[in-house]
């Protein structure tokens, strides 16, 4: 058995607006195990964002954690005081965002930034820091790196940006980096360029990521284990090949027929009809039901729990779950 | 027997230049020719700021060129007059990127639709422009119930089906297609592309599709233009570009494509170094020298002309 860095049980978190409550996180359980890159796949909206959040205390009015466990080494981070949850924030945990522009401080120079990181978190002087910088800004494929320690972030390429982000979330080694659709705003050749230093890191220095992206593609290119998640649940997860080879839940088979092959052109593309619900307004059964070409009578009135298909391969659907021998 | 090809837009020696101060100019498109043929699909693609939205602006003259020409089937439309070249607007449209930003908040999804036809007077009367509107939203899959709905009260795809309607109201011959599916999510994004394809058939259109996914071009282009820093870089037949790319850049290009198979992952990516050059200062020589592995004097020096290579046209000394 793989040992688990990370292990969230029964996450529930709410948005409690004027409108009525949203589920954003509904009742997620998933597991990082130690030196693995685990993903999150799902369309806009379905809660990637906020699991993530939920795992960093980020959560902002009127969203906040209804109930759940989030154990980090065996440690509750729920029932932490805000003074050791800010030390695991800084020193154990990191996340890099979609946009490093508006995470990064405009007016203040990007290495003075992650000497401020270091600073924050650990016992060393300032010269000692700027080397540790300059050592990261290096190890991040960063060129030039006492030149770009004086840039401020605007005069940086995005690529750029993205790898000063890594470069702080890397400065207090962290045992996890979380990293929010990490390449959406990059360009296919840097996005390539930063996806291999997020593997190359978690090789070398033995550190986890939990890597969310609606992206397919670059969750079959990264990732050892897949979580898919649809409006607020975990819908489907298995290991990466178990789970692009033999997709079972009806979501996740249409988001992979979906996918456009390069090696031939199509006619017409494989669709899923109707689009994501309204978190608040779900279907009173299977939150998927109104979209499923497989749906039976019990989906609209039923929520299917979470099927065990064995070998850490799961689906969250009322479909029979034995057939998988007849894959074999 | 080949079928003969009709021209329908052309450009010859296309520069446009936006000016940062007295002395530099973002070079946006560089001294670029092409043809788009009737009833096709070319698509450029290239990285962010490479000017493909430039270009495609600059060929419909809602940019005035620096230099060079543009000619509609044999109408040179960037030498006309605003009035001469009022009855061409019409027969070339846009459809935008981000469906949020791209509707009037304040109209209703009628009024939307109808207001290319209002501005041209193409209907008869009131009920005549309502009657077509609610023709275009049957053609894109819009519920009929939603004809006075306001855009906010619509999702992402929606939203962009009705920027298809509104597109195609007065049958234009182009469309002008900027990233129209990039914002949409991926269940979405399958369902609109089917339905620009069928609008396509449908309407018998000529489509400038514009995207920085390499999947999305497959799909629906005929023809594919690869662009880097205001340059072709290699421009010919889709089926034969993807199968076999042929400049250094598409290949580092096609070979960046997370490919959504982790069987294929294992094998050892070659990637490209370095980041795009500054469009203000751009490389003498070839463009792409600066990230190129391949790069000689010769590249560093003398900007290589498009010629014909394995089928298509190619901008490269070493192919
Ligand atoms: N401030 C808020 N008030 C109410 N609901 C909110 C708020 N912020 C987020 N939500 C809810 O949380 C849900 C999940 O959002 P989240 O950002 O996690 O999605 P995501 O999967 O990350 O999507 P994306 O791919 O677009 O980033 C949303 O559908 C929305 O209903
Ligand atoms: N109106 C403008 N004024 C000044 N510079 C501009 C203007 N429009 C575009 N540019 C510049 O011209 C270059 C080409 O931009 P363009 O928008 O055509 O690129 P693009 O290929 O469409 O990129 P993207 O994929 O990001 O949309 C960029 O450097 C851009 O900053
Ligand atoms: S539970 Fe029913 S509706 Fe939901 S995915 Fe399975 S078959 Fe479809
Ligand atoms: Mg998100
Ligand atoms: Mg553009």
């Amino acid at each position: 058995m793989e040992e688990k860095l990370l292990e969230i049980n029964h996450l529930k978190s709410y948005f409690f607006t004027r409108k009525g409550v949203s589920p954003a996180v509904d009742d997620v359980s998933l597991a990082v195990p130690k030196g693995k890159i685990v993903g999150i796949v799902g369309e806009s909206g379905c809660g990637k964002s906020m699991t993530a959040k939920s795992i960093m205390d980020l959560l902002k009015y009127p969203g906040r954690i209804v109930e759940g466990e989030i154990l980090l080494d065996g440690k509750d981070l729920t029932k932490l005081s805000a003074r050791e949850r800010r030390r695991v924030r800084g020193e154990d945990v990191s996340m890099i965002f979609q946009e490093p522009m508006t995470s990064l401080n405009p007016v203040v120079k990007v290495g003075k930034q992650v000497r401020e990181a270091i600073l924050t978190h650990q016992k060393v002087d300032r010269a000692e820091a700027k080397r540790r910088v300059l050592e990261v800004f290096r190890q991040v494929g960063i060129s030039e790196p006492e030149k770009r320690y004086e840039c401020y972030p605007h005069e940086l390429s995005g690529g750029l940006r993205q790898r000063v982000m890594i470069a702080m979330a890397m400065v207090c080694r962290p045992k996890l980096m979380i990293a929010d659709e990490p390449t959406t705003a990059l360009d296919v050749t840097i996005e390539a360029q930063i996806l291999k230093l997020i593997k190359t890191l978690c090789e070398t220095t033995g550190m986890s990521c939990l890597l969310i992206s609606h992206n397919l593609g670059v969750i079959a290119q990264m990732c050892d284990y897949v979580y898919v998640m649809y409006a607020g649940k975990i819908v489907e997860q298995g290991d990466v090949f178990t789970l692009f080879d033999h997709p079972r839940h009806p979501y996740t088979q249409g988001l992979l027929a979906s996918i456009i092959h390069l090696d031939e052109q199509r006619e017409r593309l494989s669709t899923i009809p109707g689009m994501v619900p309204n978190l608040m307004h779900l279907p009173e059964g299977c939150a998927f039901c109104n979209r499923c070409g497989q749906a039976m009578d019990c989906c609209r009135t039923k929520k299917p729990e979470l099927y065990d298909l064995g070998g850490g391969h799961a689906f969250r659907c009322f479909l029979p779950g034995e057939s998988e021998a007849s894959h074999a | 027997m080949r079928e003969e090809k009709k021209v329908l837009l052309r450009c010859e020696h296309l520069v446009k230049e936006f000016p940062v101060d007295r002395k530099r100019a973002v070079h946006a498109v560089s001294d670029i020719s092409l043809e788009i043929y009737e009833g096709e699909c070319l698509a450029l693609v290239g990285e962010s700021g490479c000017g493909k939205s430039t270009l495609g602006r600059t060929l419909i003259q809602l940019h005035e060129p620096t230099s060079g020409k543009v000619f509609f089937r044999d109408a040179e439309i960037s030498a006309m007059k605003p009035a001469q070249f009022a009855q061409y607007r019409r027969q070339m449209q846009m459809i935008f990127q981000d469906p949020y930003a791209s509707l009037d908040p304040r109209m209703t999804v009628r009024d939307i639709i109808a207001e290319p036809l209002v501005t041209h007077k193409v209907c008869e009367s009131k009920e005549a422009v309502t009657a077509r509107v609610l023709e275009l939203m049957d053609a894109v899959g819009v519920p009929r119930e939603f004809l006075y709905r306001y855009p906010h009260q619509f999702s992402g795809g929606q939203r962009q089906r009705i920027g298809i309607a509104r597109a195609v109201a007065l049958n234009p011959s182009l469309v002008i297609c900027d990233e129209p599916v990039s914002a949409l999510d991926v269940s979405v994004q399958s369902q609109v592309l089917n339905l620009l394809k069928d609008i396509q058939a449908n309407y018998g259109l000529t489509y400038l599709f514009i995207s920085h996914d390499l999947s999305v071009v497959r799909f629906i282009s005929n023809r594919v233009c690869v662009m880097f820093l205001g340059k072709i870089c290699e421009i010919g037949d889709s089926e034969t570009i993807y199968r076999d790319p042929v400049h250094p850049y598409t290949k580092f290009l096609m070979n960046a494509i997370p490919i959504a198979n982790p069987h294929l992952r294992e094998q050892e990516k070659t990637l490209l170094e370095g980041e795009i050059p500054s469009p203000i200062d751009p490389p003498k020589g070839c463009r792409f020298h600066t990230r190129c592995p391949y790069a000689t004097d010769r590249c560093r020096a003398e900007e290589p002309a498009l010629r014909e290579v394995k089928g298509r046209q190619v901008a490269c000394h070493l192919v």
